[in-house]
């Protein structure tokens, strides 16, 4: 896989650490609740398909960044910094 | 048909022209009391103890393509029960017992072969840690060995003992663990489980799960509707998918993990050999061929196989731990989708929905589990109460947070395991 980096262009995925679903980038409030909190932490839809997810550019510039990628084929799609997120990657 | 060595001799001076086919084709029946989706080795194993222990056999296993062609079909073949918490221990203990017996049981050779497993450790922390788990292991009534660097050199004399990154102190010695026939497995529990009544249905995809007031009442599948009162969803790797066809969603992630084999050599490694710090284990099967693995790729898919840099780490590790191997030929590799729970253990439990159960996120570990899992599964599903080797695996424990199972003290988070 050969992920685009919104800073370095495109890269081998050996540069990069994935740190799971873009649920991750959706902290609750302190006082959401346990459900929110357990909904956050462990539930998630994995469906195959495509799917967003985050993504460390460990061994390059070091930024955080949303990659949608097909789970069934690996394809990658696209990819933004995790701070520019807009409303099409919600959650 | 019985099989026996003497049945063997006998086909073979009479052109094997008496065996029989070793299950049944049926076509669904409209209603079953109990419908198992996924025809692997666990839906399989809990259709074959609900018909034994239970006497339940109006049931169908529907699977959507062939028997066993799922993670039965992709894994190493590793049985052991080496863990270290209350819940684990007890559950793989009573696993590695039915296996112990299961050839007789099934009366099916699944050349279960107890040639001992060893875990290899690096350190005195590690030493420690894995004294721990030895004695935990002997307090459970399994058995372990600590063995120190020469008697293991003794055993093993092939491994760079001196390497610079992870030299070798020693390793824990599990006599009782081994390796067993996968397919074997699955065909073995299949033919007992038709013998007594249960049918088995192939080419059947369950697409939509019927609930009516919270409860369920049957599937739709790609053979027509089918009602039943209870129904069993174990299908690991594709549990997120079955369940939210309920409406549900599961503390699990979908990932791939990979797995290689040489072409076949002369013996070389009589044990299962596990080197942690590397991400590497290995065993050579009985056609001679190495096989082995190592961690997964770590990001979520449903491909069925991994990509080159998790294929070339593991070929590093091997060729660090035993350089003699590095001049087999790789033969194929294959992925796995395994069901990634938050805390690393499964889940065999009811579900929010009555009568729609559930056996799932077995991560890497689903093959020693098959005949445990399903003792316990049929248990559950035949009389609303968990079995006492599978309490622990409860659904609620992520959300409660109480009597998590951390094997691996890692934390209850997705990507940790």
């Amino acid at each position: 896989m050969r992920i685009p980096c919104p800073i370095c262009g495109e890269r081998d995925s050996r540069e990069f650490r994935p740190k799971g679903d873009i649920t991750y980038a959706d902290r609750p409030a302190a006082e959401a609740g346990a459900a929110a909190w357990h909904s956050y932490l462990h539930l998630r839809d994995n469906q195959p398909g495509q799917i967003v997810e985050i993504w460390r550019h460990t061994h390059g510039c070091g930024a955080w960044i949303s990659v949608t990628r097909n789970t069934v084929s690996h394809a990658i799609l696209g990819a933004q910094l995790l701070r520019d997120r807009g409303q099409d990657h919600a959650g | 048909m019985r099989y026996s060595g003497l049945r063997v001799i006998r086909e073979g001076l009479r052109g094997q022209k008496s065996w029989t086919r070793a299950w049944r084709d049926p076509a669904p029946k409209a209603q079953y009391d109990m419908i198992i989706i996924g025809g692997g080795g666990h839906g399989l194993a809990t259709a074959y103890y609900l018909a034994k222990n239970h006497g339940i056999t109006n049931i169908a296993v529907l699977e959507k393509g062939y028997l066993g062609g799922g993670n039965i079909g992709r894994n190493t073949t590793i049985v052991r029960a080496n863990y270290l918490l209350e819940g684990n221990s007890q559950f793989y203990s009573h696993s590695l017992k039915l296996w112990e017996g299961l050839e007789q049981d099934l009366n099916y050779n699944v050349m279960h072969s107890q040639r001992g497993i060893i875990n290899l450790f690096h350190s005195d922390g590690q030493r420690d840690a894995f004294a721990r788990r030895g004695n935990a292991m002997i307090n459970q009534g399994d058995d372990a060995i600590l063995l120190d660097r020469d008697e293991l050199r003794r055993m093993i004399p092939y491994l760079d003992y001196d390497q610079t990154r992870f030299p070798i102190f020693g390793g824990l010695y599990h006599k009782r663990g081994g390796t067993a026939r996968h397919d074997a497995v699955a065909w073995g529990y299949a033919r007992a489980a038709d013998q007594r009544g249960v049918d088995l249905i192939q080419n059947c995809e369950v697409r939509g799960i019927d609930v009516h007031q919270g409860r369920v009442t049957g599937v739709q599948t790609t053979r027509g509707a089918i009602s039943a009162g209870k129904i069993g969803v174990v299908v690991a790797g594709r549990s997120s998918q079955v369940a939210a066809m309920a409406g549900l969603r599961l503390p699990i992630e979908s990932h791939v993990l990979q797995a290689f084999v040489t072409e076949g050599l002369k013996p070389a490694i009589d044990h299962v050999i596990t080197y942690g710090m590397g991400h590497f284990y290995i065993s050579q099967s009985d056609k001679g061929g190495l096989v082995f693995g190592g961690d997964l790729d770590f990001y979520a898919s449903y491909a069925s196989r991994g990509n080159l840099p998790t294929a070339e780490h593991v070929m590093e590790t091997g060729m660090t731990l035993m350089p003699m191997i590095g001049q087999a030929k790789m033969l194929r590799s294959w992925g796995g989708i395994m069901d990634m729970s938050s805390d690393g253990s499964p889940i065999i439990d009811k579900s929010p929905i009555e009568g729609l159960y559930l056996n799932c996120g077995w991560c890497y570990g689903g093959f020693k589990a098959v005949p445990g899992s399903g003792y316990a599964f049929a248990h559950l599903m035949a009389t609303d109460q968990p079995h006492q080797s599978a309490e622990r695996y409860r659904l609620d424990r992520f959300e409660t947070g109480r009597d998590l199972m951390d094997e691996e003290g890692r934390g209850s988070q997705h990507n940790l395991h």
